[in-house]
């Protein structure tokens, strides 16, 4: 960034958390999040029935008081497979970005600390290959040979996330080698790795926080497509995505049980959007301009 | 620039290659043996034995992998198990379904974003910017498939407009068969045209913040001269990018889309080819499409000479 834009108007006035406070993006996205965390821990000790129990003389009912939400084609209590199918969603994207960061952040800390080397170079060339294949076709693939189920869900969109977090900690990491705190460190004797792991990793955990929730909404959409193909979740454990597939044939019928599936995804992932936008807003008010 | 084009055609080819290498172990990971698949359980041992050596099954893994890559390179993709066809002939027939769906998208996505990107960056921060910002932050929650079925419910089961689903071919006429896929095409632009005003708002922004368009506008040029003749131009190159990634990602992307509305495109292709173990079908397909979102990477990069000069200069 250049000089000029560092003025002191551009620079955050007080703590992170007065930021944090005036922006809507922040507060709004972190309140549509915690209340689908709430929702996906409440169905751990609670649902108004349980989410598999079948009962095919009250089935198709729409909205009333006795089934919020309505009930499916069994009779099952739709708010009851929101509830735990949330827990689903919630369990499946966020483990498949643990994947990500977990095995790509310490690529790219490597990448950038061995810079221009051969590991570099087959890191960042792998990558690249990751990025031309056609994610949801690969995870399709994936889960289709090892079989379908959550877990391999989990490692099909799990892999597609290493090259992401691999790209974005080496390129924030390289920055910050040029430094001046950096040189001083070395200067004091520390070796490369210790350096990535006190100094670096500290100082690229905003950015990373940032991308942690986009991939975490992702990861949401892509457990959905799955699951509505049926290669994500099996019978009898509870789906946004699966709920969907059940809803096409029965869309004249019954909508609601397409409606209030759907509605959750979009707002579970704008919520994390708008969480996403919130954070980076905090941690680099400069960029408020132009991001949307 | 040589060594630009040299260095970019190096990457395709290794790229290439180490694709085909992933996908062709991958498929040798599958379960289930297709000789058993096409003969069925009770098959006897001798007659299983013959055709897996008329398949070529029977080969080392080393020779097998040889004599795809070198099947392909002819344009030779083998023959389906399940369709007894050769594969080429399967790829140009769904071809012509998936081709047209992605550039229908493709064409609704520009259509969408471009207007919408240059109105709200160019009238920043008003509440024309502050809605289309909203409605592209709706639009990239949208799971594709869930508003394909909203689609199906409006317009096909109440309204009556479209049909629900599938493809009555283009011998039907061209506008039965255009009828056939404009739910899709909607359905498929719609996250695409919104991440698309996302990135055509912000390096309009971008550019627009430069000092050449302050000189631009210092030199007495009107905003809209200034916004076609500078900020666009330069605001294009990761447009650009995105495009060209969206159209390798409709062609491959499509896959959910058509089997929402049973549409006999690749994507259905590919979903049939590993449901009935037709892993030549699966194969080749896959690298095929592997290979088209390389190429669109490899056709960006070269436009970037295009559009941007700085770069043919470069030695």
């Amino acid at each position: 960034m250049s000089e000029p834009m560092l003025t002191a108007a551009a620079l955050p006035r007080g703590t992170l958390l007065s930021a944090a406070i005036r922006s809507p993006s922040f507060i709004a996205g972190l309140l549509i999040t915690l209340v689908f965390l709430g929702l996906a821990l409440t169905s751990f000790f609670w649902t108004p029935y349980p989410y598999a129990a079948q009962d095919i003389p009250n089935k198709l009912q729409g909205l009333n008081a006795e089934h919020w939400f309505g009930t499916d084609q069994y009779g099952r209590d739709v708010f009851s497979m929101i509830l735990a199918g949330a827990r689903t969603s919630i369990a499946v994207a966020l483990i498949a970005v643990g994947v990500g960061v977990g095995i790509g952040v310490p690529l790219g800390l490597t990448a950038a600390a061995q810079r221009g080397n051969l590991f570099d170079e087959i890191i960042m060339r792998g990558n690249d290959l990751v990025f031309a294949f056609p994610a949801l076709l690969i995870a399709i693939l994936i889960t289709a040979i090892f079989g379908p189920s959550a877990t391999n869900a989990v490692i099909a969109i799990g892999i597609f996330n290493i090259p992401v977090f691999a790209r974005l900690s080496r390129a924030a990491a390289l920055t910050l080698w040029t430094r001046e705190f950096i040189l001083a460190a070395r200067v004091a004797g520390k070796g490369k790795a210790r350096i990535s792991l006190e100094h670096i990793l500290p100082n690229i955990l905003n950015t990373l926080l940032v991308q942690v929730t986009i991939q975490f909404s992702l990861g949401i959409l892509a457990e959905a497509a799955l699951a509505y193909v049926g290669l994500g979740a099996q019978p009898p454990t509870p789906s946004w995505g699966k709920m969907l597939a059940d809803s096409q044939t029965l869309i004249g019928l019954a909508p609601h049980m397409a409606v209030i599936p759907g509605l959750c995804i979009v707002f579970t992932v704008m919520g994390l959007n708008l969480l996403g936008d919130g954070l980076s807003d905090i941690f680099d008010p400069r960029l408020r301009r132009s991001r949307t | 620039m040589s060594s630009y084009l040299l260095a970019r055609i190096g990457a395709l080819i290794a790229g290439l290659l180490v694709a085909s290498i992933v996908i062709f172990v991958l498929l040798e990971i599958v379960p289930g043996d297709p000789a058993q698949f096409m003969l069925g359980l009770n098959a006897r041992p001798d007659t299983l034995a013959n055709l897996r050596a008329q398949l070529g099954l029977d080969q080392p893994v080393l020779t097998r992998y040889f004599n795809w890559v070198a099947g392909m390179l002819r344009g030779d993709f083998g023959i389906s198990y399940t369709y007894r066809i050769p594969v080429t002939e399967l790829v140009v027939q769904r071809l012509g379904v998936s081709l047209p769906l992605a550039a229908m998208a493709l064409t609704l996505t520009i259509l969408i974003a471009f207007p919408a990107g240059i109105i709200a960056a160019s009238r920043r921060n008003s509440g024309t910017d502050f809605a289309v910002v909203s409605a592209t932050q709706l639009g990239v929650a949208i799971p594709n498939f869930w508003f394909a079925i909203v689609l199906i419910w409006i317009f096909a089961v109440t309204l009556h407009w479209f049909s629900a689903g599938g493809f009555p071919g283009w011998d039907k006429g061209f506008w039965q068969g255009l009828r056939g896929l404009t739910l899709p095409a909607i359905a498929l632009a719609l996250p695409q045209a919104a991440i698309l005003t996302r990135v055509m708002r912000s390096a309009l922004l971008d550019t627009l913040d430069e000092d050449y368009i302050r000189t631009a506008r210092a030199k007495g040029l009107t905003r809209i001269q200034v916004l076609w003749r500078h900020a666009l131009r330069n605001a294009l190159i990761p447009v650009l990018t995105i495009v060209g990634l969206q159209f390798a990602f409709l062609l491959a992307g499509g896959i959910i889309i058509e089997n929402v509305f049973s549409l006999p495109g690749l994507g259905r292709l590919i979903f049939q080819g590993i449901t009935q173990r037709d892993l030549i079908v699966v194969k080749s397909v896959v690298m095929l499409l592997v290979f088209a979102v390389i190429l669109v990477n490899f056709i960006v990069d070269l436009s970037y000479l295009v559009v941007d000069p700085r770069l043919r200069r470069r030695p």
